[in-house]
């Protein structure tokens, strides 16, 4: 599906603040507070992307693609 | 500035046999910079008490675990363990983690609380039953963890007191001598490893099977690492959690007002289990260095490539600058992120069942024992990474 945009989002009501998202993928998360959120300057999530949002024990990252929802994988 | 160069200090502070966080951590992070340490093996390392501090190296990719395996990494005993998930840096760590996590999340933990409370009400009408003064350690503390990862990895219970003597070993910090350490860590991986092929040919609803599928069936685990990994998770999932809910009793038992606090309250159990892993240093020291793969900067600290980085979570759980009043014991603290379970890339895959795991023992214990007391010494354990007591007699 190329063309069509990847967009990825935190739901901080969800998150642990881990860090593992922001630890793995530091150009798509931050982790500036208690809570990671998705860079606004980030880069188009990518592979690891789509790692961190398998690991978040949280179940706080999706990954968009266009309106589909790619990650995580679903259990 | 520069790391200080001066002569390293002896590493750990902590003593053993008690659950004090030593005056020379309030030092060294209310000094500027970096203290260098130096640990009974291996090279000195630059320590780390400040939380800023501790969560921007855990957190950072610059810092890498996989290094030390290629350096004298400091260590509290001779052997080294440089297998296993915690030695990895990604990408090669997410892979492996991302086959485990599913199974280690919030909502797979909470699918596991009827059973977690289950097992909790079967150890205490045992407790009951055989009357006080009982040991709290080997009569709760530590069966129901052990009852739950068994359950949940698919280990027979009945083995209990053969892999209770390899996992002793495996976090033990004694004199075993790097020969006899790693004999021990090889025939608890032959025990695993005849287990899997047990699940091989009888598939079970359980972890091991999941992950042998994932081995097998996806060809994204070498056997190698399967074994490690059912090792990480036995070893890791149950000594941690069976240390710390008796020092959160013993916690508790020193601080009556927020014992009385948490008897009226019980809604406020998962704030206290926060709490208490905010402010119990379990380790003796930080374990598991950090190696920095080029030259960065901590705080004011230039770090050279190369340089190992101890983190002291427990020493930064205690910082004025992130908590207030660091030094008391609220259970109603709010905004608690501590690093109890550490940060970033390794952030405890056990968390969300550990945390369930101690509320629901917490929570069990005092509405179950009203009076619950000590009754007589309690024997803490000297040669483990993790401080806690090895006997607690009590009453109730
Ligand atoms: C109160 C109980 C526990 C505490 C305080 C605790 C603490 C920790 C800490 C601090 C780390 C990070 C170490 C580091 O980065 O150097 C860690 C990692 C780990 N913990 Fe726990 N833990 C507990 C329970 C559990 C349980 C129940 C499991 C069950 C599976 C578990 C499995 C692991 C594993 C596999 C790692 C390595 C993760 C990785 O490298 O990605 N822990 N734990
Ligand atoms: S991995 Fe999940 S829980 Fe952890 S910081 Fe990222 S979003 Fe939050």
């Amino acid at each position: 599906m190329t063309g069509v945009s990847r967009s990825v989002r935190v739901d901080s009501r969800l998150c642990l603040g881990s860090g593992m998202c922001a630890a793995i993928a530091p150009e798509v998360f931050a982790l500036d507070g208690d809570r990671a959120r998705a860079r606004e300057d980030g880069a188009e999530p990518d592979e690891r992307a789509l790692e961190a949002a398998e690991i978040c024990p949280a179940l706080a990252i999706t990954v968009h693609e266009g309106t589909a929802v790619i990650g995580p994988r679903r259990e | 500035m520069t790391a200080d160069t001066t002569t390293p200090l002896a590493y750990p502070f902590n003593t053993a046999d008690g659950l004090q966080l030593a005056d020379a951590y309030e030092h060294a992070r209310d000094q500027e910079g970096l203290l260098s340490v130096r640990m009974p093996y291996g090279e000195p390392a630059l320590l780390v008490t400040r939380y800023a501090d501790a969560r921007f190296v855990l957190g950072d990719q610059r810092f890498s675990r996989a290094l030390a395996a290629e350096h004298d990494a400091p260590r509290q005993s001779e052997g080294r363990n440089d297998r296993g998930i915690l030695s990895m840096d990604p990408p090669d760590h997410t892979r492996l983690r991302s086959l485990v996590a599913k199974a280690f999340t919030v909502r797979a933990a909470e699918r596991l609380r009827p059973q977690v409370k289950e097992f909790t009400a079967g150890l205490l009408d045992a407790l009951e039953e055989t009357g006080a003064p009982a040991d709290l350690v080997d009569g709760f503390a530590l069966p129901l963890p052990v009852a739950v990862i068994c359950r949940l990895l698919g280990v027979p219970l009945e083995d209990r007191p053969r892999f209770r003597i390899w996992s002793d070993a495996a976090l033990s910090t004694s004199s075993l001598t790097a020969a006899e350490a790693e004999a021990n860590r090889e025939e608890l991986r032959v025990y695993m490893a005849g287990l899997i092929e047990r699940h091989r040919e009888e598939p079970q609803d359980d972890l091991m099977t999941a992950l042998i599928e994932a081995r097998d069936g996806g060809d994204r685990l070498s056997e190698e690492e399967l074994v490690d990994l059912c090792v990480a998770v036995l070893v890791a999932g149950h000594e941690t959690t069976a240390t710390q809910i008796p020092n959160f009793v013993l916690t508790l038992l020193d601080h009556p007002d927020q014992l009385a606090l948490l008897r009226a309250r019980p809604e406020l159990i998962p704030g206290a289990v926060e709490e208490l892993l905010r402010f119990v240093p379990l380790g003796s020291g930080a374990a598991h260095p950090r190696y920095a793969t080029e030259d960065v900067v901590v705080g004011t600290t230039l770090v050279r490539a190369g340089t190992p980085v101890l983190v002291a979570a427990g020493a930064a759980n205690r910082d004025a600058m992130r908590f207030t009043a660091p030094g008391v014991l609220d259970i109603s603290r709010e905004g608690n992120q501590h690093l109890g379970f550490g940060h970033g890339a390794h952030h405890c895959l056990g968390a969300p069942l550990a945390r369930l795991e101690l509320q629901e023992a917490l929570g069990g214990l005092i509405s179950r024992f009203p009076g619950l007391r000590l009754a007589g010494d309690v024997v803490w354990k000297t040669e483990m990474l993790v401080r806690g007591p090895r006997a607690m007699p009590v009453a109730w």
